[in-house]
């Protein structure tokens, strides 16, 4: 009786352990088998000609270059308008803040703003930016609502960055004389960077990404802004019209290539900023 | 009945020619709702080193972090009573605790080494508080490694991180960090409880040499430390759980080990608790 | 809990110091202490004030959100009313029939069809990571969820319209757009949420627990079971209502697979239309009322999202209360 028990256990054990595995092998497999059949079937399109040059015809034969440029220039531009503030935002979270109403009120608001769905978003910077404040479809109304929702994402990354500096450190400085501010622009922010960077980095891989948001805000029109004025149509977009029109598969292909080796690179820097650092500090 | 352990107290603060540094009178600490401190009333001698023992719990870190106001650093923590140093009630409204906390250095149980060079971690301080000409901070990094006792060990590697020192030379660049601010006090927490024995030989040497330039507070587990190290022994005591801690007996080192005049005193250094 | 009844004592504290700066800034005599000077102390409240405003700069976005979709928005809930909005099944917004019932019903049937498959996946995953694998196949796996949470909807999209949808195509004899190609996408794409916040419950989970039960002669797999999923469950159910949140809120992923039919789906490979795709599918064409209806679902989908949000608080709330 008490034999069978066991072996039923065991038993049980073993193919309970088996299902875990076969999770997490499906998780694995998911990721592989999106990434070979990308890569697959885009490999052959990433030429310096495809890369460099600019689309032509009904068809849109050719490159893909100034949707790339639109890439970057509204993910920069993004970054650079939400990182301070996120920032700047976290450090009053983890470093002045007092628990009370005040602070529940900025956590549930940062909470309520990375779960905004995109497409939402997306309709707040034509209502808010494109049509209200008269900036129309460009790379400028785009990157303040890719802001917003980047704000949050940062926010948490980099709140966590900071407490994640051991305390003991902070008070070495106060020891000596630091003021607030001090210790924490001398000690506690450089201390945090390399994982502040690391959360920005995969903010600027969200960004990049990001279509629903910037088709309405950018809109859809093929051009390389040089000002921040000017409107663009960023890769993401590109892919999706491409798919959804069924035209140029094989530039489909290469654009969605293009987009998951960005976001590769991104994660991978992220990772080796993190590796290093671990290594540094022993 | 700690009114009585007052009035008993005065009459035991050892008198004798060196001048009170910090005079601390009927000093209370909160956590919150909890008083973890009452009635510490204590003159710490300038110029000497003054030791603080008991069993772990019994406030005696808490007091320390009273010194230089540290506790500030702690929401929800207020005190009642006076703490003087030089005669001024350091937590007098309007006192700046930055300021003080120049004057009153703090060495930590934990090495605490900022993320940057051994040279960049002696020169904090001093920049802090205006020092910019590279020849003067030359200086003071050299003469604050050499009273710390570790300059032989870094000069040549003075531009590697501070967190790539064994434990012990990285409690010693603390202390080296600390002696570049010039402070009055030093108030050492368990200094030598996560360091090897041979730094702790180290770091006891050159408390017996600034000590004639700081006055040292230091808090310890270790009583042969407090007998080979200071001048003057407090002994703290929390009796029952939840209640607050007090200082049972302050008196000289000497007489603290050889005489102790309360009982639990005596039950404590020979090790009957704690 | 009130931990200081001086409150304008040291809890609030603007420089880790005391209060305000001496009005008559005169140290006390003799080799007195030095009181914090007004360029201090003004510099270091500056600071703290603008750290302040940067945090507030959310809830200005929350606000400012509310203020212009609803702008934009709340004229059809003034004009066909909110409960003929909600509750109205017929969208055919240019014969003036703007109910968005049938997309309501439609987002929670993706929603939930993607749950059900992606849920657990997820959470056998995040098992597998903090329980089950070795450090080696740990720093495997983990990396692949992270990756897997980094690419663009756009492309999952893509991809389910290449390569998923002719194989469904063929074993369903339809097109291949519709409810079950949904899911298997937003399965996928729910999953990394949901695997790395379950993960890090059950990772928070002392390991005394863990050493309790197989001391009491439990096997792995019963400790999984009967103690760590129950330690770690209000952690995995916020996992699952953030998926939920995600899902719900996708858009271009599903706009591509899902076939876009206003009508709730009479089978599982049948095209169906969302509450997000809704938008996409419109936008381009739509004027006047149709428009500002757009914007209304836009208003219906941030307050389904913030009743998640505000769901993960109180549900987070009880579980601190219980245990």
């Amino acid at each position: 009786m008490q034999s069978r028990e066991r072996v039923n256990k065991t038993t049980t054990n073993r193919i309970a352990l088996g299902v875990i595995w076969l999770a997490a092998i499906a998780t694995v497999g998911a990721l592989g088998t999106i990434l070979l059949y990308v890569i697959v079937n885009g490999i052959g399109q990433l030429t310096p000609a495809f890369i460099f040059s600019w689309p032509h015809g009904v068809n849109m034969e050719g490159g893909i270059w100034p949707t790339i440029q639109a890439t970057l220039y509204v993910t920069i531009l993004a970054m650079l308008i939400t990182t301070p503030v996120a920032v700047l935002a976290a450090v009053y979270l983890a470093e002045y803040a007092v628990q009370g109403r005040l602070v529940q009120i900025i956590r549930f608001a940062a909470d309520s703003l990375a779960s905004v769905p995109s497409i939402v978003m997306g309709l707040f910077g034509l209502a808010a930016f494109v049509e209200g404040m008269g900036m129309g479809f460009s790379v400028m109304a785009a990157a303040l609502a890719l802001a917003f929702l980047l704000l949050p994402i940062i926010m948490r990354t980099t709140e966590e960055a900071i407490r994640a500096v051991p305390k003991y450190i902070r008070w070495g400085s106060y020891g000596l004389g630091a003021s607030k501010w001090q210790t924490v622009s001398r000690i506690v922010l450089p201390s945090a960077t390399p994982r502040i960077i690391t959360g920005v980095i995969l903010a600027a891989g969200r960004a990049a990404g990001e279509t629903a948001v910037v088709i309405y805000t950018m809109g859809t029109m093929i051009n390389a802004p040089i000002l921040p004025t000017q409107p663009g149509r960023t890769m993401p977009v590109h892919l999706l019209l491409l798919a959804q029109e069924g035209i140029n598969l094989p530039a489909a292909f290469g654009t969605a290539l293009l987009l998951v080796l960005m976001v590769l690179a991104f994660n991978l820097t992220a990772r080796y900023i993190v590796s290093r650092n671990r290594r540094m500090l022993g | 009945m700690s009114d009585t352990l007052a009035s008993h107290m005065t009459g035991v603060i050892p008198t004798d020619n060196h001048a009170n540094k910090f005079s601390v009178q009927k000093l209370d600490f909160f956590y919150g709702d909890f008083n973890a401190l009452t009635d510490i009333t204590v003159g710490i001698k300038e110029n000497a080193v003054t030791a603080f023992i008991g069993p772990s719990g019994c406030g005696k870190s808490t007091f320390l972090r009273c010194l230089n106001r540290m506790n500030d650093l702690i929401p929800g923590t207020r005190n009642e009573g006076r703490v003087l140093l030089d005669g001024n009630d350091v937590y007098a409204p309007g006192v700046d605790p930055v300021d003080l906390r120049r004057r009153v250095g703090m060495i930590f149980q934990q090495p605490n080494p900022f993320p940057m060079s051994i040279y960049d971690n002696v020169a904090y301080g001093p920049r802090l508080h205006g020092v910019r000409k590279k020849a003067e901070l030359d200086e003071i990094v050299e003469a604050s490694l050499k009273r710390a006792n570790v300059w032989k060990e870094v000069k040549d590697i003075m531009g590697r991180g501070g967190l790539t020192l064994s434990g012990g030379q990285q409690q010693r660049l603390c202390i080296a960090r600390v002696l570049a601010v010039e402070p009055e006090v030093l108030l050492m927490d368990e200094p030598c409880s996560a360091i090897d024995p041979t730094s702790v030989q180290k770091v006891e040497d050159l408390m017996a040499e600034l000590k004639d330039r700081i006055t040292i507070v230091i808090v310890t587990h270790n009583m042969q430390q407090a007998a080979r190290v200071s001048d003057y022994t407090a002994f703290f005591l929390q009796e029952v759980a939840g209640e607050p801690a007090h200082l049972i007996e302050y008196d000289r080192t000497a007489s603290i080990f050889t005489s102790p005049r309360d009982r639990r005193t005596e039950d404590y250094i020979t090790g009957r608790f704690g | 809990m009130t931990l200081d009844p001086k409150p304008d004592d040291r809890a609030v504290r603007l420089s880790e110091g005391s209060g305000r700066p001496n009005a008559d800034a005169a140290p006390s005599a003799g080799s007195g202490l030095s009181t914090i000077s007004r360029a201090t102390y003004f510099k270091e409240a500056a600071l703290q004030n603008l750290f302040l405003v940067c945090a507030c700069v959310a809830v200005a976005g929350v606000a400012l959100i509310f203020l212009f979709v609803g702008w934009r928005g709340w004229p059809i809930f003034a004009k066909v009313g909110l409960f003929n909005f909600l509750g109205g099944y017929v969208w055919h917004p240019t014969k003036g029939d703007f109910g968005i019932l049938t997309l309501i019903v439609n987002s929670m049937l993706a929603t939930l069809g993607a749950l059900a498959l992606g849920a657990p996946l997820a959470i056998g995953t995040a098992v597998f990571l903090s329980e089950v694998a070795n450090p080696r196949i740990r720093d495997l796996v983990r990396p692949a969820v992270e990756l897997l949470a980094g690419i663009p909807s756009v492309v999952y999209g893509f991809f389910g319209l290449v390569l998923l949808r002719p194989i469904i195509a063929k074993f369903s004899g339809g097109l291949g757009f519709g409810l079950f190609t949904v899911w298997i996408i937003l399965a996928v794409m729910i999953l990394p949420t949901i695997a790395a916040i379950s993960e890090d419950a059950l990772r928070s989970v002392p390991e005394g627990i863990r050493e309790a039960s197989y001391a009491m002669g439990a096997t792995k797999w019963q400790t999984i079971w009967r103690v760590l999923l129950p330690a770690a469950k209000i952690g995995i159910i916020d996992a699952i209502i953030l998926g939920m949140g995600r899902a719900i809120g996708e858009t271009m992923a599903v706009v591509m697979v899902a076939g876009n039919a206003p009508v709730i789906p009479n089978g599982i490979f049948a095209p169906f239309l969302t509450l997000t795709t809704v938008i996409v599918m419109d936008m381009p064409y739509a004027a006047g009322d149709h428009r500002t209806a757009l914007f209304g679902v836009a208003i219906i989908l941030f307050v389904i999202s913030m009743i998640f949000v505000a769901t993960i608080r109180i549900i987070s709330r009880f579980g601190k209360e219980v245990g």
